[in-house]
């Protein structure tokens, strides 16, 4: 019973937090794509209660505007506000949570190189990104399960074939290769396709080590008491399976899960590095990444690197998740 | 007390191995030394970072920029273009004289002067020289310059201090093409030559006393992956105001350092003396900490950096679908109408900070001997762009996509360098701009040597932003480029005939230029070649980012230049400043 009231908590967070990203076009004052030029790098605004007639109950964000011109301005913020026009649930929407007049600007987390608002560009960043990684996982894990769970259980020439298999997988050169594969495909891909691709990439290229974990459980799973007597019994291979090792293995996969979201996230930074991502103006979180491989920015300008935090954030509450979780399932198994 | 005795032993063999520089040699009587106006004191040494490792560091085969600012402090030419001034001027001739016609160059050798290792220079040097670069075997990256109409510039020993040149053709300014030509030791590489050895010469494992040259340094040691130490020649054919042989410095030494930002953070950790090639941004930042650091912005570079369209004529081995967009990438009111969408300021201020310039042209301001100031520089507008579209035969459907003459949507892609972050700013930029228009434009990042492979040989993009220029500032070092038979006549490459009218006329053009030796005749010929570029837009120039270079407050004599290498091209004279003359200068 403790166990279940440990994993709510998490749970409960971690859905609030991936709700954040599906309803991104309400959360952001802005269009991610939007480019303000006069207002490149400009450093987040900050809020005051304080107005141009003394205090007041509405919040003002003042510090938008190009470095050089005087005193910070500051514009009132007016909840669900309607701005820029997003679709939602096949609609078209333009209410936002907050926002200030059009007159005005509010960059929460400051803008970037082109004057674009970070927190809009996170926010839709992060469902690409979050959605690329979840399905990654996904992807890597069934493969890792499946390909695991033969090898570990059936042993022998399988066994040997099958580890012998992740093995090469874990020495090709993946950099090599993903160059080779940029050059065989088209030039531009449509923005579903480069999704496609990056979640069949990252989630084919990550089952060798969770695979290996899996074997490893299932070949202890397999030599257990009451495994044998069930097999003594006359259970078949599959009931063995179902019934008695993939369970086992659950704890294994949910560390790993927890452990390669953020890890696959990170991944997707690096293939848009090689033209294999999500490309511009489209935000994700690795190719908001990608611009603090230049030491200016990284030095200067702190917000750039809001999307990494997110990503610790991402990945703190998925590894809470799966220690709540794996105390639980074993609480139960006792 | 026996213990002192052995450390102060041991510091002055410590001071013997590593500190000892030699000396310079004083001055002969007969010796003809350069004179420079500048004062400096003798002692130290400068750290250069370099981004990576020199290849090699012979001069005839070295063909990476990275080698050859190596190789440009241990050798000299005949005669040497000052990147300051951009004009030519006396090096190891003294002086030069060229005939009624053109086409013979009789230079004067200075008598007396020495290679660093001490043995005589004399025209039977140049000769060699002369021999090895334009052999065909030796094939050296230059020797293409040195043939006119197939045949190599011919060079005869009138005494043993003057050498006369004959061209087949006249050719203008032929005396900058001694620019950077090493002159070599006979004495040291004539046996290896006449053996057939000479490409395996002066490799980088090559034992230092036998890379002899005239430059200001001679090497003393290589470190594989950590430096090359290079220390003062002490026969150096020049001097200061007061006589005193130059150079000042006992060594420059080059450490391999990798990226711009890693040679920025040697250089803010004072482990390099000098940085050149600064992004905007990373100007910036030493600006925000100077701790009297000098810092130059020294306008406008050479280089131009343009958004190119793949004109190229296409086998049937290729994809249709480039085939089909060329259609477009070919009429001219298209790239006008690019051109005139274009927002070149905001390029300037997000991509290059500010420190930077427009261009309409493929001549920068930075060049200044030879940019068209008439040239017209057309505000960013997007009505214009629409009617030149309009009158294309393009129109909008009721989203606002651009659709062509035969109703198909405009979509095309602009593969960029990954590693480069200004022109990946530029194609954003431009990917919004022309959305404006209706215009899908997708960025694609490349890794560099796909890109160039998709450019130079299999043609496969629709689009892609480059930058060429950087090198010398003269005219005939751009035929390669705007000749439609030249190497890197890029948006056709390969062209048999020239393929539009415009293209033979500026072919003519630029021939007619290289065969003129009157400069304002010359100027109007290239001017008039910058207004047919610019009227054709073969490539929609974009913009040139200032040249921005530091230094340690204690380096004197510092001058650098707009053209390569922008601050080591007066290392003979660069110094350091010791404690008192810092506080003075402070």
């Amino acid at each position: 019973m403790r166990g279940r009231g440990s994993i709510l908590l998490p749970a409960v967070l971690l859905v609030l937090w991936h709700l954040a990203f599906v309803f991104a076009g309400f959360l952001a004052p802005y269009d991610p794509a939007e480019q303000q030029r006069e207002l490149p790098y400009i450093a987040p605004s900050h809020l005051q209660f304080r107005g141009p007639e003394g205090f007041h109950l509405r919040p003002y964000a003042c510090g938008a505007s190009s470095v050089d011109v005087g005193p910070a301005p500051c514009y009132p913020v007016h909840f669900l506000i309607h701005g820029w026009t997003y679709s939602f649930a096949g609609l078209q929407w333009n209410v936002h949570l907050f926002g200030v007049p059009s007159w005005g600007r509010i960059a929460i987390l400051g803008t970037d190189a082109y004057g674009r608002d970070v927190w809009s560009r996170l926010l839709f960043g992060g469902r690409i990104s979050l959605a690329s990684g979840l399905l990654a996982t996904l992807v890597s894990l069934v493969l890792a399960m499946l390909i695991g769970t033969i090898s570990g259980f059936y042993g022998k020439w399988t066994d040997e074939f099958l580890m012998g298999g992740a093995e090469l997988f874990l020495v090709v050169p993946w950099l090599y290769f993903l160059l080779v594969l940029r050059a065989m495909l088209p030039l531009h891909l449509t923005a579903a396709a480069t999704f496609l691709l990056v979640v069949g990439v990252i989630g084919s290229l990550g089952w060798a080590r969770p695979m290996r974990l899996v074997r490893g459980v299932v070949l202890s799973a397999r030599e257990r008491n009451y495994v044998l007597a069930a097999r003594g019994f006359g259970a078949s291979d599959t009931y063995l399976l179902r019934r008695h090792i993939a369970p086992m293995t659950a704890g294994v996969l949910l560390t790993q899960a927890a452990l390669l979201v953020p890890q696959f996230v990170a991944a997707e930074a690096a293939l848009s590095f090689f033209g294999l991502g999500v490309s511009e103006p489209v935000p994700s979180w690795g190719n908001m990444l990608a611009v603090l491989q230049q030491y200016s920015v990284l030095v200067s300008y702190w917000w750039m690197l809001a999307p990494a935090i997110a990503l610790v954030i991402t990945s703190v509450m998925y590894g809470w998740l799966a220690e709540a979780l794996q105390r639980s399932l074993k609480s139960s198994s006792i | 007390m026996f213990r002192t005795a052995r450390l102060c032993l041991l510091v002055q063999l410590l001071a013997i191995f590593c500190l000892a520089a030699p000396s310079p040699d004083p001055l002969q009587p007969k010796e003809e030394v350069q004179v420079c106006k500048d004062a400096g004191q003798y002692g130290g040494r400068l750290v250069v970072g370099l981004r990576a490792e020199p290849k090699t560091l012979n001069p005839v085969t070295a063909e990476d920029a990275v080698s050859r600012e190596v190789i440009g402090g241990l050798m000299a030419d005949l005669v040497h273009i000052n990147r300051s001034t951009q004009q030519s001027e006396p090096a190891l001739a003294k002086s030069w004289k060229v005939s009624a016609d053109g086409l013979t160059y009789t230079l004067k050798l200075r008598r007396g002067i020495r290679f660093s290792d001490g043995q005589p220079f004399d025209a039977d040097d140049v000769i060699f020289s002369w021999a090895v670069y334009t052999d065909q075997k030796i094939d050296s990256p230059q020797r293409d310059l040195l043939i006119l109409d197939g045949k190599p510039i011919q060079v005869t020993k009138i005494d043993p201090y003057m050498v006369r040149f004959t061209l087949t053709r006249p050719y203008a300014a032929a005396e900058r093409l001694f620019d950077s030509l090493a002159i070599l030791p006979r004495h040291i590489l004539d046996r290896p030559y006449r053996e057939g050895r000479f490409l395996q010469q002066w490799a980088l494992n090559t034992p230092a006393s036998q890379i002899v040259g005239l430059g200001p340094f001679r090497l003393k040691q290589y470190l594989p992956g950590q430096r090359v130490v290079l220390e003062r020649n002490p026969y150096y054919w020049k001097a200061d105001a007061s006589k005193r042989r130059l150079p000042y410095l006992d060594e420059l030494v080059f450490v391999f350092a990798g990226n711009e930002d890693a040679r920025l953070m040697q250089f803010e950790a004072g482990e390099t003396d000098v940085v050149n090639r600064l992004s905007a941004q990373n100007y910036s930042l030493l600006a925000r900490q100077s701790g009297g650091l000098q810092l130059d912005d020294l306008g406008p570079s050479t280089e131009y950096n343009f958004l190119l369209f793949n004109l190229n004529e296409l086998s049937s081995s290729h994809v249709p679908e480039i085939e089909r967009k060329q259609a477009w990438f070919r009429d001219l009111r298209f790239r006008q109408a690019v051109s005139a969408a274009i927002d070149r300021e905001s390029i300037v201020r997000l991509a290059y900070g500010g420190r930077g310039t427009p261009l309409w042209g493929n001549v920068s301001p930075g060049n200044k001997l030879w940019v068209d100031a008439s040239l017209p520089h057309p505000q960013r507008s997007l009505d214009s762009a629409q009617q030149l579209l309009k009158s294309a035969g393009f129109s909008w459907n009721p989203t606002g996509n651009l659709l062509d003459p035969s109703g198909r949507a405009v979509e095309f892609s602009i593969i960029v360098a990954s590693s480069n972050s200004q022109r990946m700013e530029m194609a954003t930029i431009i990917q919004d701009d022309l959305s404006k228009l209706g215009m899908q434009v997708n960025v694609v990042p490349l890794e560099f040597r796909a890109l160039l492979q998709r450019v130079f040989q299999n043609y496969n993009y629709e689009a892609t932003i480059l930058g060429l220029g950087g090198g010398d500032a003269d005219p005939n070092a751009e035929m390669n480029v705007w000749v439609s038979n030249g190497s890197t006549h890029l948006w056709h490459q390969g062209e048999a005939h020239p393929a539009t009218a415009w293209e033979a006329e500026v072919d003519r053009l630029m021939n007619q230029q290289m065969l003129t030796l009157n400069y304002k005749r010359r100027k109007r010929l290239y001017d008039q070649v910058q207004q047919i570029i610019a009227a054709n837009l073969p490539m929609v120039f974009l913009a040139t980012p200032d040249v921005l270079v530091a230094a340690k407050p204690a380096v004197g004599n510092f001058h650098p230049a707009v053209l390569e290498p922008t601050t080591l091209w007066n290392v003979d004279q660069l110094y350091l400043r010791r404690g008192a003359e810092m506080a003075r200068s402070r």
